[in-house]
């Protein structure tokens, strides 16, 4: 497939735009400023970014705990996740929700998800209802290594391919649930191994290479909207940081660590760019730099916004 | 005794258990080398290995549906759900299967079993790592339910779950899991179905469980300032449920307060009120009042959860209520 200097300078974008915002996540966290669990998605920045630049506004996403990212790629306003992660009024979701639980309906991402694996049904759902209303949509679904053993992913996957529903699981496989190595988890190498149970094709791509994961999901994305079913994409990546803040994460060996930070995505990025001449490294730190600015000025609008009134507590329980 | 965490106490209850009895064996997510969400199992994957200390998948259904069986087929397995609110996912294995093999088997199975999971709002977790959902287990019956609140119940209920030929829920409430407290040392055992007076009073009984008796505790001694002699009743376990200690008390005050952190509707404070109302209507010289957290979901701002959550203040404005 062709690929654009424009398109992959977009790709950076977003993608800068991801890291900065979980590197700014890092340290308000630490600075005591977000309450709660945030999990963070430094290191998988590729996958999210390669898969939605293949969507538009009226497709449906599912994410997960680790949703910052998805939410990014898909169009998400920058401003208002960071106050939901703040738990302020002028959040998402009006700080009820938090980190775990950011949505924009509007834009078609149903929501990040505090129970692995629910957003695998959920997905299979909003893909019954692209094909019902015959709307040209699809959605994907993503998820991780560990939520591919919860009992969710089986039924969705065996309903949406005997439905031939439009969506596209992505399965993030950062090796690890938590603690566990999916070594110790599954008998497999692949988890797109799985899609041969459903009859539907499954491949795994290296996750950290933006281009190979637009590809894909362009492949697999195109045969969604055509009618011709789901499938799945394995995208094999590593999280840079703890499953959440405050994670040491002793169970990881230190030498894994060094060799996948170096094959960090951003960087591959970067190689690639300067291998096409498509940008210097002045051009790339001018886009890292208002990257920065934006998230410093969503930094801004959370700290200034108000905090949500104790009367708001029985709103939004039931639609009128 | 010995200062240890609820969370240090209860890991000692199963410990101990797991040195007495090789058919018990603890399993669930991240338990073994993680050591479990807030630490409850660090240090057991070293002492006992890989076989009695079992890292699982993500695997919920799988876990307790598990346990059933293992249990039927002679072991006594306690699985740890990592937060409660993911109970859902087992709902079937807890509900048609644990619950009902026994009677469905006309008594001819039995099976030990204990599913440990955290519940409770506090941390800023949010709507989905937050929840108190006691009372959907105790309105299943063949199953057991028990809630403490202090490290020395946390080990000895521990015991008693594990010792029980019953599936036994024990819900720990993760604000509590780092509380210290003087916990007997070596085999210690609290029978379920047996409430703890939590405070000795004779003007009100306040009845309150897991995360709300330190806060039923800090509001009598708000009202004992006030001249209100309040007494603190722990049921400690819900199901069985100890109605003498809770008749007795409310025999002597005539006034009764329920406590808990869960919503509001369908709650157990619900059920010991009916139960105080029809077996205790003539004790009583006030309406039966119950504080618990309004009818909706836990919210994600720390100012939402703080005006969802069950206060000390709430409690005394209640009993006052009474005189
Ligand atoms: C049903 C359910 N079980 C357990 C958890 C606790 N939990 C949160 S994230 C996580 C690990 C998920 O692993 P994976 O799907 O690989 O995603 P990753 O965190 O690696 O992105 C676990 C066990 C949960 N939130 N929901
Ligand atoms: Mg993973």
């Amino acid at each position: 497939m062709e690929i654009t200097k424009e398109k992959l300078l977009d790709f950076y974008n977003t993608m800068v735009t991801i890291r900065s915002f979980e590197e700014k996540a890092v340290e308000l966290f630490a600075a005591g400023f977000l309450p709660g669990f945030v999990h963070l998605y430094l290191g998988e920045e590729a996958v999210a970014t390669g898969v939605c630049a293949n969507l538009t506004d009226k497709d449906f996403i599912t994410s997960t705990h680790r949703g910052h990212g998805h939410m990014i790629a898909k169009g998400g306003k920058i401003d208002l996740m960071m106050a939901e992660l703040f738990g302020k009024a002028t959040g998402y979701c009006k700080g009820k929700g938090g980190s775990m639980h950011i949505a924009d309906v509007g834009l078609g991402i149903l929501g990040a998800n505090g129970i692995v694996g629910a957003g695998q049904p959920i997905a299979t759902g909003a893909a019954f209802a692209c094909k019902y209303k015959q709307t040209g949509a699809v959605v994907v679904c993503f998820f991780g290594d560990g939520a591919s053993n919860r009992g969710t992913f089986h039924e969705s996957l065996n309903m949406a391919s005997i439905f031939k529903l439009p969506v596209v699981f992505v399965c993030e496989n950062n090796m690890y649930g938590i603690s566990n190595n999916q070594k110790d988890h599954m008998n497999i190498g692949d988890i797109s191994d799985r899609a041969a149970a459903y009859g539907i094709p499954g491949v795994t791509v290296d996750g950290n290479d933006v281009i190979a994961v637009h590809e894909a999901a362009s492949e697999a994305i195109k045969r969604a909207r055509n009618g011709d079913g789901p499938s799945i994409i394995e995208c094999k990546t590593w999280r840079h940081r703890g499953h959440f803040e405050g994670d040491p994460s002793v169970y990881k060996d230190p030498r894994e660590q060094e060799s996948w930070l170096k094959k960090d995505p951003i960087l591959n990025l970067e190689k690639r760019l300067g291998e096409l001449k498509f940008a210097s490294a002045s051009d790339l730190d001018q886009i890292k730099a208002a990257a920065r600015e934006k998230i410093d000025s969503a930094v801004e609008f959370a700290k200034k916004s108000p905090e949500p009134s104790p009367d708001d507590l029985l709103t939004d329980i039931y639609a009128s | 005794m010995k200062k240890m965490t609820y969370a240090e106490a209860e890991r000692d209850g199963i410990r101990l258990e797991m040195l007495r009895d090789p058919n018990v064996y603890l399993a669930g997510e991240d338990v073994g080398i993680f050591g479990g969400c807030f630490g409850q199992t660090t240090g057991l994957f070293q002492e006992f290995g890989p076989q009695r200390v079992v890292d699982t998948p993500i695997s919920e259904t799988a876990i307790v549906g598990h346990a059933v069986g293992a249990a039927a087929a002679g072991l006594r397995p306690v699985v740890e759900i990592m937060f409660i609110d993911f109970m859902g996912v087992c709902m079937d294995e807890v509900l048609n299967q644990a619950a009902k093999m026994r009677y469905m088997f006309g008594g001819k199975a039995a099976l030990p079993m204990v599913i440990r999971t955290p519940c409770g709002a506090g941390v800023g977790a949010a709507a989905q790592h937050s929840q108190s959902l006691e009372a959907l287990f105790t309105h299943i019956p063949g199953i057991k339910v028990v809630m403490p609140s202090t490290p020395a119940d946390a080990k000895g209920l521990m015991a008693g779950a594990i010792r029980d030929n019953n599936p036994v829920i024990y819900i720990e409430h993760k604000v509590l899991l780092g509380v210290q407290g003087d916990v007997p040392e070596g085999e210690y055992i609290v029978p379920l179905g047996k409430a703890d007076i939590k405070r000795v009073g004779s003007d009100a009984t306040i009845v309150a469980w897991s995360g709300m008796v330190p806060k039923a505790l800090a509001a009598a001694d708000i009202l004992a300032k006030e001249g209100i002699s309040a007494e603190v009743v722990d049921p400690r376990t819900l199901n069985p449920l100890d109605k003498d200690t809770l008749m007795n008390s409310v025999a002597k005050t005539g006034r009764l307060v329920i406590v808990h952190e869960a919503t509001k509707t369908g709650g157990f404070a619900g059920e010991i009120a009916a139960i105080v109302a029809d077996e205790g209507f003539d004790l009583l010289n006030a309406p039966i009042k119950r504080i618990t957290a309004p009818d909706c979901p836990v919210p994600f701002s720390p100012i939402l959860e703080k005006a969802f959550l069950p206060s000390e203040e709430k409690i005394v404005r209640a009993v006052k209520e009474l005189f």
